[in-house]
């Protein structure tokens, strides 16, 4: 089966980000996606706007739009996350590699794990400054037809 | 996010009573695991059999968690639920933690030792 086109737009903020993904997570109910499908689309998303949320519209004093769409397609979902925060540092986004896990326990890294797995999981990953606005642009490789 | 916690032989069980350690809770579980570890015995395991997502944030903070408990002391998890153990594999932090599958097998083992 394939779901009709649906899209939202949160104001940025942490709850903001729980409210978005239980909402993604509905639309796809007639999916019946199993366990590590709906994980896969709720990790990817909750990094992407995580990411938005801290880096984008930085707290205290910046919030705004984020919109999220979604298409179905027979190789998956197609979904563009849009926001009108700052641009991703050098215009890029990061290439998400994991570092090294050897090393003394002090040194071991506490963050930059969301962008790795946003490309270990999702595919065909772009990223375009528009005028004022992030374009974010996945595929997640779920809910074929 | 609420931690419930008891002691047995030497061990401390710490088990999250939340569904979600992400973004909106990390710093607030970081400061909770200090209260619960802070004192006490040195090995302490985790019991995440309730939580059902854990997003970067929250694996960042289970790892502040151990860096803040010190070398000499041990920090082990249990009852991890699909999704959470999907994102500890991916990220190979399931080779930094004592890992197991449950809350008995790891009680166990780790008393065994």
């Amino acid at each position: 089966m394939q779901l009709s086109p649906f899209g939202f737009v949160i104001q940025s903020g942490q709850l903001a980000v729980r409210e978005a993904l239980s909402k993604f997570l509905e639309q796809l109910g007639p999916l019946n996606l199993d366990v590590e499908e709906t994980g896969t689309v709720e990790l990817v998303l909750a990094e992407v706007l995580n990411n938005i949320v801290e880096h984008a519209y930085p707290q205290p004093d910046q919030s705004g739009p984020i919109s999220v769409d979604c298409a179905h397609q027979a190789d998956g979902l197609i979904v563009n996350i849009k926001d009108q925060g700052r641009a991703m540092p050098d215009g890029q986004m990061p290439i998400g590699q994991l570092t090294s896990l050897d090393v003394e326990m002090d040194d071991l890294p506490e963050g930059g794990f969301g962008w790795f797995l946003i490309q270990h999981l999702a595919k065909d990953v772009t990223y375009d400054r528009v005028g004022n606005e992030n374009h974010l642009r996945m595929r997640l490789a779920i809910g074929f037809f | 996010m609420e931690l419930a916690s008891k002691t047995e032989e030497q061990l401390r069980i710490v088990s999250v009573e939340g569904s979600r350690i992400d973004a909106a809770v990390a710093i607030e579980f970081k400061d909770a695991m200090r209260v619960q570890t802070d004192s006490g015995p040195d090995l302490v395991v985790l019991d995440l059999s309730k939580v059902d997502f854990i997003d970067s944030s929250g694996l960042g903070a289970i790892v502040a968690a151990m860096k803040h408990m010190g070398q000499d002391r041990k920090l082990a998890l249990a009852g991890l639920t699909p999704t959470v153990e999907r994102v500890f594999k991916l990220t190979r932090m399931d080779s930094v933690f004592s890992v197991f599958p449950t809350l008995e097998g790891a009680l166990a083992e780790l008393k065994a030792q």
